[in-house]
């Protein structure tokens, strides 16, 4: 061989190499240290997981990698090659990135003068898109799991991936321990068997089980496959928004909104700040809030949301980039994505709840390598300040929670299901291997599959000969969904995120105020004063999706919970509080400890201040009953669990009734009658003796179930949501999930839906490990019984957050009803 | 314990049940509201696995409460059927055939959607708007009006599934279907156990009887 041959050879071996090396050096950027590994681990054919901070090049490295990849294996055509079929599919959780992607890759693949096409493909995806897609794949589709599963439900959907390469999920870290993360798995299992030797490449974040989530992630593919870790250090600049006045009693919700003026200076001084609120509905409040005090923002702020229109979001995601707005109000709809580069500054209102939360919304601003990314944190409650504290210290320890991959969804298994028996139609044995070479479902019981395949052809135990059940049948051996309006309903129904309807609230007399969740709403009477937007207004009805109020002036009114208000504070910032609360008037606190001193001496005036290695409980009688106070500080879900168990154990003792209401910092039961609690038997009620028992029997007695059920009577297709243009004809379809759950406890205990609904419980909820831990600390703690005259600081937001409560009783209904109507007398 | 409770309305006994209906001794009726059989049925039709022995016990009750009263018919305010005719609703038919002699009156409801000559064939008789015996009248749809007229003039109802809310010191609460009284007019629960509650707000005057597991109380 001569040498020039040899020469073209070796050439033509690292054509991808070379000609992206080439690109990036006209553009001026040298490529980090973890992206260099991830191309060549991608030429290599291998799969696996890169971690990386937001802003530094994550997408690059698995994008630029698969257009080596390309590059590599036509070395003579890459760059005439037209209409190749699908090479990458990239699944992003959120659909608001997906247009920054798709434009950013476009810009690249123009530039190398690739005849690659982008396409996106989502909720807000034109049907004459779709069908183009139809016609000829892409080269590079980007989409969110949903989108991806609502592929599979087409004809020939096996056909769009026969020539794909590699599988993307970027933000793996968001979709693992989430129901959208059981769905990208599943897709997985299914996809890689359309084609052949598919990679699979996850892109993350910082999380506490990096090996984990590879696992997870790979598991379909049974490959052990590497992790690339950026080792990028990007500084992180904390500072906290104190308030001029503190209450001493700190007030549960969304009255941050006072300490909106002390936001506008740093908006000022910033050139593009994103301000993120943890709830839709009080983004909307902060947003009007902020124009008031400050109305010379007009037109330089704007509201970032996801039930905003798709326009205004594009417009708002465009304006981010060009400059053109100082401030954005935004949701987690910003958590995750492409970089904005003007931002340099962020605010945090209200408690993010977690460490990797913080860091990744802080990690927002200043993206371009040697800049701070700047976080300024805002308390919705004076307590929150000594969260703030907590994260601080938390960072500086670089303590940062793991994500827990969910097991044995069968919602979701059985959405995945009668998606493949809309499409292809499925052959039982052929599926099942697959599902369970994914990690949700690796543990899944032959007789466990066999009653899915029942409930989706049969509907389970039924009458026989007087049975319609109509979804799935077998045809020569294929499970298909024949009928055409069960599989028009169920395309419409994919998606594992139920997210509860968002109602407007409206004067009688006219006059928009804002948006409420329906789940606050309905708990809620005719007559009931509830504050919102700052204003305390009275139900007068609910009509047609909006909520009629007419003024108030009575002083007691509810606090909207918001969903962002029960996500649960993580063990690991629970453990950082605990140590925080101890320096609280000491000498050792910080600014945002000493600024709340007078709450804390009307405490220890009161009661107590828990140190580190005590737990208070604080007993108390009002006119309301007998309150028992309980201060772990697990977060809100071990406290749930925890309360739970106490009230069971108690109402062992005597005949009682519980209502049970809980935050991040503790909990309270709340009787009618004194609460056997005291010196004698407090060790003995948190004793880890017949612990696993009394979580079965603790379960059983409250709604915790009946709460995990609304999300799985959903996801598994027994609730329709009604679809347009079938309103009158699904109207006899409706029902309540807690409606449903009455009807499946009593007469069908055994379903498999609502096995999962206590499953869920007993596993995300009263995991054993977790309780058992939790009480092994409680028993080496010095237990504190206070018994203050009146509402300490530390009981009062936990005591007046009336919604959510749990109730857990041992006495005999017709007894109950006597004494309510003897106190009501 | 399922002991029925005795309420007077002109002289006439009224004998409400946990069972969920009211046996009216001097007419030898009963009165039902809400039954919406086949409604299990049309879920399961779409692809939603109800179970159906909720339904199945429903009928059950239904049949045995003819069996034990012997009555010579039983009115339904309304709601009877769920929706468009189903297997469910040929089990109904199949069961009422072992009744012969029993009269069934439906007070169409605005479920009631069924064909006139399938309510004939089933011999059933029906009535669209309002029926009336003496002071008595049945309608489906209870009306405010009701509550306004003077005189003697009452109305059975059903409709809105009543439900009762009873609260008690240290946020104590407990919801049960209930029969609801007004001066001049009854809300029947719905007899169907695939039923929701709308809470209702009774006035001092008025009488509320909860149903609790298998029992009826009377609530002040």
């Amino acid at each position: 061989m001569i040498d020039a041959e040899i020469q073209i050879k070796e050439m033509l071996a690292n054509k991808g190499n070379d000609i992206i090396h080439q690109w990036l050096q006209q553009n001026q950027l040298t490529p980090f240290e973890f992206q260099e590994q991830a191309w060549q681990a991608i030429l290599n054919g291998q799969s696996g997981l890169i971690n990386a901070p937001t802003g530094c090049g994550k997408t690059y490295s698995v994008f630029l990698g698969a257009l080596m990849q390309f590059i590599q294996t036509n070395p003579t055509n890459w760059d005439t090659q037209k209409n190749n079929g699908l090479q990458l599919l990239w699944i992003t959780p959120l659909r608001a990135l997906a247009k920054d992607i798709g434009r950013a890759m476009e810009e690249v693949i123009e530039q190398l003068g690739l005849q690659w096409k982008v396409a996106i493909r989502n909720g807000d995806t034109s049907t004459a898109d779709r069908a183009k897609q139809k016609r000829q794949m892409p080269e590079l589709l980007i989409i969110t799991p949903e989108s991806l599963h609502l592929l599979l439900t087409q004809k020939n959907y096996p056909n769009y991936f026969s020539s794909l390469k590699i599988l993307a999920v970027d933000e793996w870290h968001e979709l693992m321990g989430s129901k959208r993360g059981v769905q990208t798995e599943l897709a997985i299992s299914r996809i890689a068997h359309c084609t052949n030797e598919l990679q699979v490449w996850g892109i993350s974040a910082t999380i506490g089980n990096l090996a984990e989530a590879k696992n997870v992630l790979l598991s379909p593919l049974k490959k052990e496959g590497i992790i690339i870790k950026a080792d990028i250090n990007k500084p992180i600049e904390v500072h906290t928004i104190i308030p001029d006045e503190i209450d001493q009693y700190p007030w549960a919700g969304h009255l941050g909104i006072k300490l909106a003026h002390s936001l506008i200076p740093i908006i000022a001084e910033s050139k593009t700040t994103l301000i993120f609120i943890n709830t839709r509905g009080m983004s909307e409040t902060w947003y009007q809030t902020l124009l008031t005090v400050a109305p010379e923002l007009a037109g330089a702020i704007a509201l970032h949301h996801g039930s905003i229109e798709q326009e205004l979001r594009l417009w708002v995601e465009d304006a981010l980039h060009t400059e053109k707005l100082k401030a954005v109000v935004c949701t987690a709809s910003l958590d995750l994505g492409v970089d904005f580069r003007p931002v340099d500054t962020v605010i945090q209102v209200g408690s993010p709840k977690g460490i990797a939360r913080f860091l990744q919304r802080a990690g927002r601003s200043g993206h371009r390598p040697g800049e701070i990314s700047k976080i300024y944190f805002l308390p919705t409650h004076s307590l929150e300040l000594v969260e703030a504290a907590a994260l601080k210290s938390a960072l500086e320890e670089g303590n940062v929670e793991s994500k827990n991959p969910l097991l044995l969804c069968f919602d979701v298994l059985l959405q995945y299901l009668c998606t493949l028996a809309t499409g292809e139609g499925f052959i039982a044995k052929k599926v099942y291997e697959e599902v369970k070479s994914t990690h949700c479902f690796a543990d899944m019981q032959e007789q466990e599959w066999q009653e899915l395949l029942q409930h989706i052809t049969t509907g389970g135990n039924a009458l026989q000969a007087y049975d319609d059940y109509r979804k799935v049948e077998i045809i020569e051996g294929i499970y298909k969904i024949t009928n055409r309006r069960i599989a028009m309903r169920h395309r419409m129904h994919i998606g594992t995120i139920v997210s509860d309807a968002m109602l407007k609230v409206k004067f009688l007399s006219g006059g928009y105020i804002g948006v409420i969740e329906e789940y606050f709403i309905s708990r809620l009477s005719p007559g009931d004063v509830f504050t919102l937007a700052g204003r305390n207004v009275e139900l007068v009805m609910i009509k047609e999706m909006t909520v009629l109020v007419k003024k108030s002036t009575a002083k007691k009114s509810l606090i909207p919970a918001w969903m962002g208000g029960r996500m649960s504070l993580t063990a690991n910032l629970g453990a950082v509080l605990r140590k925080t609360f101890s320096a609280a008037l000491t000498s050792g606190a910080g600014l945002e400890l000493k600024s709340l001193e007078h709450l804390f001496l009307l405490q220890k005036q009161l009661s107590h201040i828990p140190k580190h290695h005590e737990l208070l409980i604080e007993q108390i009688e009002d006119k309301d009953g007998y309150h028992l106070l309980v201060y772990p500080f697990e977060g809100r879900q071990v406290h749930e669990a925890l309360s739970a168990i106490l009230a069971y154990r108690i109402s062992q003792i005597q005949p009682m009734s519980f209502s049970i209401s809980m935050n991040d910092y503790g909990f309270e039961l709340l009787s009618d009658s004194p609460i056997p609690v005291d010196d004698s038997n407090v060790r003995e009620l948190f004793s880890a003796n017949h612990l696993l028992q009394h979580i079965q029997q603790s379960i059983n007695n409250t709604e915790m179930a009946k709460r995990k059920f609304r999300d799985i009577a959903v996801i598994g297709g027994l609730i329709f949501q009604g679809m347009p243009g079938e309103k009158t004809k699904a109207r006899h379809l409706q029902s309540s999930a807690s409606l449903l759950f009455k009807v499946f406890e009593e007469y069908d205990p055994n379903n498999i839906l609502l096995r999962q609904a206590y499953n869920e419980v007993l596993e995300q909820q009263m995991d054993e490990v977790r309780l058992r831990l939790a009480l092994q600390r409680i028993q080496e703690s010095e237990i504190v019984l206070q018994f203050p005259k009146k509402l300490t600081p530390l009981s009062f937001p936990i005591v007046v957050d009336g919604l959510n409560r749990n109730n857990l009783s041992s006495e005999k209904l017709e007894d109950r009803i006597k004494k309510m109507q003897q106190q009501l007398s | 314990m399922s002991i029925p409770l005795l309420h007077i309305i002109h002289d006439q006994h009224f004998w409400l049940s946990p069972q969920r209906s009211i046996y009216w001794e001097e007419e030898k009726t009963i009165i039902v509201s809400d039954t919406h059989f086949g409604k299990t049925g049309h879920f399961r039709k779409s692809g939603i696995a109800v179970p159906q022995q909720v339904y199945k016990e429903d009928l059950q009750r239904f049949f045995s409460l003819a069996t034990a009263l012997k009555p010579e018919r039983i009115l339904v305010v309304g709601d009877f059927f769920h929706s468009t005719a189903n297997e469910e609703i040929n089990l109904f038919l199949k069961w009422k055939n072992d009744f012969n002699s029993l009269q069934i009156t439906l007070i169409k409801g605005n479920h009631d959607i069924l064909g006139n000559s399938w309510y004939e064939n089933a011999d059933i008789q029906i009535i669209e708007q309002l029926y009336t015996i003496g002071p008595f009248s049945f309608q489906h749809d209870p009306s405010e009006e009701h509550n306004k007229q003077d005189g003697n003039a009452f109305v059975f109802s059903g409709h809105i599934h009543p439900g009762i809310q009873i609260k008690g010191i240290g946020k104590q609460s407990l919801r049960f279907p209930c029969f609801y009284f007004t001066k001049n007019q009854c809300i029947l629960p719905a007899f169907s156990k695939f039923s929701g509650l709308a809470i209702v707000k009774p006035k001092k005057q008025d009488q509320v009887y909860a149903i609790t597991n298998d029992s009826i109380i009377k609530l002040a």
